[in-house]
């Protein structure tokens, strides 16, 4: 059984590799915005399978704060693609 | 009985987030990219939390799961949707296979 979460580990890292790759490539500014905010999203699944593979509770803390984290920065990054200066 | 449940629910989840991925290399447009990964990828990641509430049951990280599950509801989609207004406003095309634009009456 430890194998089997081992392999799915494994998938979800892979997955969050692609999303770099639409960062590195991505022709304009928003297409690498969508691959910072997906890859957040994802890194939120890998902490909660290495949460289920060692048992211990405190690394789904660290996936909370990575969202909460992530949001404010795609609403940072938002609000300067609409062209305001970010005290209006 | 819990722990194979648990499989179930993070597997499908990680499907989820294949089909988003997927969706992220393959749409040809801005807008249909961040539509799919963010639909898929929401859910899948929420489907591993409910893995991991099963896994656990209801001690601290079960209830940690369970706290995360609205919280990352919230956060990706008003994320998402502030995202695709300025990118609106920023000037991005759409796809050349894309048909109406009903944002342009409302938002003038």
């Amino acid at each position: 059984m430890s194998k089997y979460l081992d392999i799915l580990l494994y998938v979800q890292i892979g997955l969050s590799l692609i999303c770099l790759y639409r960062i590195i490539r991505g022709p304009s500014i928003p297409d690498r915005m969508v691959g910072v905010d997906i890859f957040g999203i994802l890194v939120v699944g890998i902490c909660a399978i290495i949460a289920v593979q060692t048992g211990k509770s405190f690394i789904l803390d660290i996936g909370i704060a990575w969202i909460i984290l992530s949001f404010i920065g795609t609403l940072t990054l938002a609000k300067y693609l609409t062209g305001k200066k970010l005290n209006e | 009985m819990n722990n194979i449940i648990s499989l179930i629910f993070i597997t499908v989840g990680i499907l989820f987030n294949l089909l988003g991925c997927i969706g992220i290399i393959r749409l040809p447009d801005t807008y249909t990219r961040l539509q799919a990964a963010t639909k898929c990828v929401t859910l899948g990641c929420c489907s591993i939390l409910v893995g991991v509430l099963f896994w656990f049951g209801f001690s601290d990280a079960g209830v940690k799961a369970l706290i995360a599950i609205p919280i990352l509801f919230l956060a990706s989609t008003v994320g998402a949707h502030s995202l695709i207004r300025g990118m609106y406003h920023f000037g991005i095309k759409m796809g050349d296979k894309s048909v109406r634009d009903d944002y342009k009456e409302v938002s003038t």
